[in-house]
Parts: C-alpha cells; structure tokens; sequence
C-alpha cells in the first residue's frame, strides 16, 4: 500500500488546511455530489429497503466468497479470457511485465481503476519504459499533474478549473482558458490518437459476475468502452471481492452504486464484457486477460471485526458526507484510497499493525460513513477496532498508554476519581480566569481552538444530598404522575417480556 | 463538568413524580478509552456503570453520546465475559437519554416552559446516529412557549469533538468547530441548544474563545429554565 513515508495525517492535513483553492474546490464537489445523492434516494423511494437488498448480496457474496470466485474464474476461461490470482502488488507486476513483453506493448490506454493505484501498476510499466496513458479525464489530470487520485470516483476533486487548466496548457503548449468545453475537448482530441496507438488496453471492474464470467464497468467519459474495444489486447485488474453472483444481482448493484456516487440514476456507459471478441462481434480485443487481487484482502476473511470491509463497493459516498474529508482531502490520508473507507482499509490490508501510523486517528467517529453507506458497513466501529488493535500490538505511543493507565486508576474506583477531581481544582487555581481555562502549554491542542471550562466549585455528586431536599419541594401535578407511572410500568412490563431496547434503535 | 446539566435534568424529571437516584459508585462510561483502542481500561471504567445500575428500573444520561457508548459498544465491550455481558445488555435494555425517556417513556412533549428567545439547535452525531435520535429534542423544542426555533445549516456536520480526536488532530478538529460555530451564527440565534456536553463543550469553547454572544445550553437547562422563570 502506498503511505507516503515519514510523515503523518497530522502533519499533511496541517498542510492541506492551509490550502485555501483546495479545501473550496473540495467542498464545493463534495457538496454536490452529497446532494447529488440525496435527490436520487428520495426520488427512488425505497432506497433503505434496496440498501438492505444490497447489503444482503454483499454479505452472501463474501461469506461464499471462494465458492463464487472459482464459479467466475471457470466461466471466464470457458468464455476465453486468461484468468490469473496475484497475492500482492509484486505477483501482479510479475504477471503485468510477462503480458505487456508478450505483446511486445509500447503504448498502454488505462480506464479508471483503483486497484491499479493500490499496485502502482503505472510505475511497473514506467519502468519497462512502456507509456501508460490515463485515459478517464480526472485520471489524466492528475497524472500530468503527477499526483496520486484524491477522491475514489472524483481523482481530481482538489483542483479547481484554473488548475486544470493550467496542467493542460503545459501539455497542449498554448494557454487554454479554464473553460470545461474547451479542456474536455482539448483532453478529447489528445487521446483519441493514444486510443488508436495502444496495444494493450487496461481497465479495472466495478463487479464480476460469477454465474456468466463477465466484468462490469461503469463509467461516464466512454473512455472504458474505447479501452476495452480499440486495443487487441485487454487487461482487467479486480480486487478478488468485486463478485457478485449473477446478473440479477448486478440489477441492485447499478441502482446503488451510480446513485451514491454521483445521484445518477445509471452512469452514461455501463459495459458487461464476457470473454475477448467472438468472430460475429464488431469489436473488442482479441485477447483478454483478469488478474484477480489479493494484497491483504484474504486477510479479513473470517475476520468478525472486519470482514464486511469487503462489502465495499467503492462509490465513494462515504468521502462526500465525511466532515474530516471536508476539510483535509484525500492526500493528506498518505494512502490511494482516501476517507472514512481509506482510513479503514489502508491499515486493514497491512499485515503489521506497526506500520500503519496515525490514518484510523484521522475520524471523530461521528458515524456520518456509516450512514452514507449503500451496504451499511459499520466504517466507525472498524475504525475504533484498528485502534484497538494498534493498542494491543503494543505499539501507541507510551505517554499515551501512561495516560490511559492514568485514566483506569482514577476511574475504576469513584472515590480516587473524587480526589483527582479535588485536586484539579486546586491546581486550576493559577491557571483558570472567570472559569475557563485559556493556557496553553500540554493543553495547545485544545486551547489552540478553544477555551477549556474550569472543574466547577461543587460538582453534581456533591451537591446530589441537597438538591434530593430541594426537588423534593418542588409541584408535582397528581393527575399527571398516575398516567406517568402507568406509562413506566407499561415499559417495565413490556421489557420482561423480552421487548425492551432502551433508548436504541429498534430492531 | 457540568453539574447545572444534571441538575436541570432532575428538576425537571422530578416534576413528573419520577423517583430519582443518583449511584455514587459510577464514575464514567469508558468512552475515551474504548474509542481510543484502551478496552482494559474502558472496561475498568464502564465496571463501575454496571455495578451502578443493578437495581434501577430506568437509567437517563444528559448525553447521547454516553448512551450511545452503552447501547453500541458495551456488548462488544464484554462479549467474551458471560457474567458482565448479561449485566451489559441488561444495562442498554434500560438506558435512555434524556430527551428520548420524556418523549417516548414519559410520554412528556410539553413541559410547560416559556423561553422568549431566537434557538437553534445542533443534532449531536451518536444521539442521531447510534440512537436515532431525532425527532424528540424537536418536539420538546417545538412546544416551548415564545420560542423560536431556527434551523442550522449543515446541522448533521460533526462539530469536530470526538473526544481525544479534538486534542490529537487538533487543527482537523478546530477547522470543523469553526465551520460550525460560523453555521450557528449564521442563524442569528441567540442560543443554541443540544443534547451532549461533549459536542457543547466543543462549541461553546471556540465561541467563547472568540468572544461570539451565542449562549450554548443543553436541552434540560433550556426547559428547566423556561419552566422555573
């Protein structure tokens, strides 16, 4: 996985907030894109319940998972594709080079995939000095930019038209006015001649269908279309949970995943290949190879914590509703997957939990993913278990674990957690002014940003004896109370009977 | 922190005739740790909860948040100790918040308050999402006598608290309370009320720190005061 090394979330994202044309550019689409997406679920009218239909194919999908990839990797051989398994980035650069020396490529056109920044498989081609052109147009801003994608479905979201504009005039040599019609066109005309020049085509895959073999891309530009049929040679790459068991499930996949990504109803294109060209068709390549991913996914297998991880399915909603990502972008996460999903996924497919830094911090864990999820993972829960997993592996900072050592003291026993608390306000004496306290010091996190409220002069539990007298006096009303105690007992009732769930949700 | 929050909270569950007691065995519910990856140590804390309640019927939090860490996480918390996850679930059976054991135990909509100002109210993140909380803090607003309700834009924001996260990603956590201290103004309320001390502690810190007049409250002081007025 691709953490940029040496730094940390908190020190990029302290660079991010000081992007004033980033964080606006940010905002701006992900706003749109968030009520995008609101239209669309209101307009569907059923959507919690195709939600839970969704949720449902993910779950069976995953729990089956090497019963429906051998069902797909079968059917796609016996349509004609060459199917391969990588474990890690480093097999699928082995089986990358060996296709790519075969077909003696020069030129390669890449469809927007994700799985392909997870493997850094332009790097790999880099290196075989074979050019690897980006042909999805935020996919293609970025890489002249050379920059990694800052948005799972949006790569270029951080920049606003006058950059756009700016990394396009470089390539076209005359300046080209921050206009979309005029740099869409420019993009157009520019990779229609790499289209016809490639041998190889590369795309990624929204979803592979185990019962015929087929992949399915979704995309808006034509690009995919064009990868997948002007080439003669095809390469797909899919992380090894895009399956779903059969077209009909596709049908509640393309309801969920366009509208949650952008509030469409279908993206423009949407292509089901099933093996290479077959003599009758028009087009299409003469040869197509999937490799089929690993690279720490089989790892959450079998895993309770973690194993709907692999529900994903990548629309990115969960980055537009997000209010860190809001604020900081996707390249302060250090990872290619960015967000709530990447601050969960980038740790979860590393094997040491050592190694992954301060990306599962990066969340207040207000739950606002979990809600914007079309298959409903619980992206807050995971992220308190990374965390409890970066804890036992023992490797957190010490002052931090002499801080929570602290806090188990003071709190398993309430007459210690009394005493600290009289401590406080002694030792706030010289710090706290009109009852707050501004220094900062050990407290700059907080203080930086806000005023922090001394420790009060008599807390509840010391005042409880005497307010028990006060509200004691208090007016009740006696007509009120008989209905109240019948409501109470009608819960308590209610409750030995097994139907009780407090103040949650109901289930 | 804020003894005046439990105290409105009494005072005005106290006017339904509900028999009130307040365990002084319990410390806190553990959430710090347990959201920071300490689960021994949340556990040591969220022991004392357990121990607490034993006895009550009904357990209310000023606080989706803490109530929100007993219905969501406590099974996780204790699901590989039989004894302490019976007591656990036992626990969440009957912990409610405060606006939700009015509303939907008490059956109370109305309190009786009058409160002659201009409010805007923040939907703290685990009361709406952990407990769907949602309409109750709404409807005990709606009924308040000489109160205007505003709308907050962007209101379901996170106000960038999220315990520890304020302190460890500070500048992150600042950024989003000043967008929401900017929403609250916004508004031109004077008051802006919600359910979790936390989130309000958060608030009212920054808008403290600079200096804003937008007085915060939580719910059970706003209609603890509207009704002793």
């Amino acid at each position: 996985m691709a953490e940029t090394a040496g730094s940390s979330v908190k020190a990029r994202s302290k660079q991010a907030l000081q992007d004033d044309f980033l964080r606006k550019a940010v905002k701006f689409t992900t706003e749109r894109l968030k009520n995008g997406k609101r239209k669309a679920t209101e307009e569907h009218g059923n959507w919690e319940e195709w939600r839970e239909r969704g949720r449902q194919i993910r779950l069976h999908t995953i729990a089956h998972l090497d019963y429906y990839l051998n069902l797909f990797a079968d059917n796609a051989r016996k349509a004609g594709a060459q199917v391969y398994f990588a474990r890690d980035a480093a097999e699928a650069a082995v089986i990358t080079r060996e296709i790519v020396r075969e077909k003696q490529a020069r030129s390669v056109v890449k469809s927007k995939s994700m799985v392909t920044e997870e493997l850094h498989i332009n790097h790999v081609l880099e290196e075989m000095d074979v050019a690897a052109i980006e042909t999805d147009l935020g996919e293609y801003i970025i890489q002249l930019a050379h920059e990694p994608p800052s948005h799972i479905i949006i790569p270029a979201i951080h920049k606003n038209k006058q950059q756009i504009a700016e990394v396009l005039s470089e390539v076209a040599g005359e300046r080209l006015e921050p206009d979309t019609q005029v740099l869409a066109g420019f993009v157009r005309r520019k990779l229609r001649e790499q289209f016809l020049a490639a041998e190889i085509g590369m795309t990624g895959c929204n979803f592979a269908i185990a019962e015929t073999g087929s992949i399915v891309i979704f995309e808006n530009e034509g690009n995919a279309r064009m990868c997948s049929t002007l080439p003669k040679t095809q390469i797909t790459f899919m992380g090894m949970e895009r399956i779903i068991p059969s077209f009909e499930d596709l049908e509640v996949m393309a309801t969920l995943l366009p509208r949650s990504a952008t509030g469409q109803k279908l993206t423009a294109y949407m292509s089901a290949i099933t093996g290479p060209r077959r003599t009758a068709d028009g087009d299409g390549p003469e040869e197509l190879h999937i490799i089929i991913i690993d690279n720490g996914r089989s790892r959450q297998l079998g895993d309770p914590d973690f194993q709907e991880l692999l529900n994903c399915i990548r629309c990115g909603a969960c980055l537009n509703v997000c209010p860190v990502y809001r604020h900081i972008g996707g390249h302060s996460y250090g990872s290619v997957y960015s967000g709530p999903i990447g601050a969960v996924l980038t740790p979860a497919l590393m094997e040491d939990p050592s190694e992954w830094q301060d990306i599962a911090y990066a969340s207040s864990l207000c739950g606002a993913c979990w809600e914007a999820c079309p298959v409903k993972i619980p992206l807050h829960d995971m992220l308190v278990y990374l965390r409890n997993r970066k804890v036992e592996s023992g490797t957190t900072p010490t002052a931090e674990q002499v801080m929570f050592k602290g806090f188990n003291y003071m709190m398993s026993d309430h007459r210690r957690m009394e005493r600290f608390l009289r401590l406080g306000k002694v030792g706030q004496k010289f710090v706290a002014r009109d009852g707050y306290i501004r220094i900062k010091g050990p407290l700059k996190g907080w203080t930086n940003y806000r005023d922090l409220p001394e420790i009060p002069k008599q807390s509840f539990r010391d005042r409880w004896k005497e307010l028990q007298v006060e509200i004691a006096q208090q007016p009740r009303p006696k007509t009120m109370i008989q209905d109240i105690e019948q409501r109470m007992r009608k819960v308590l009732e209610e409750r030995s009977k097994g139907g009780g769930s407090g103040g949650g949700h109901q289930e | 922190m804020y003894p005046r929050v439990g105290e409105a909270m009494v005072r005005i569950l106290a006017r339904y005739g509900v028999q009130l007691d307040f365990p002084k065995v319990q410390t806190c519910c553990g959430q710090p740790a347990f959201n920071s990856g300490y689960w021994d140590d949340a556990r040591a804390s969220a022991r004392t909860l357990l121990e607490a309640f034993d006895d009550s019927d009904f357990v209310i939090a000023p606080s989706g948040s803490c109530t929100g860490m007993i219905h969501h996480y406590y099974p996780k918390l204790f699901e590989n100790d039989p004894a302490m996850l019976d007591k656990a679930v036992r626990l969440k059976e009957k912990t409610y918040e405060f606006s939700q054991f009015l509303v939907n135990v008490l059956g109370v909509e109305d309190v009786g308050a009058t409160f002659p100002h201009k409010v805007t109210y923040h939907p703290s993140c685990h009361g709406t999402r952990l407990l769907g909380i949602k309409d109750e803090p709404m409807k005990l607003l709606q009924h308040v006598r000489g109160l205007e309700l505003v709308p907050l834009p962007d209101a379901e924001l996170c106000c960038g608290f999220g315990g520890t996260f304020a302190v460890k990603m500070s500048d992150i956590s600042g950024a989003m309370v000043s967008e929401k201290v900017h929403n609250v103004e916004s508004t031109g309320a004077e008051v802006l009320v919600g359910i979790d001390m936390g989130c309000l502690m958060n608030i009212s810190g920054n808008i403290h720190a600079e200096g804003k007049p937008i007085r915060v409250m939580h719910l059970a002081e706003l209609l603890n005061e509207g009704v002793s007025s």
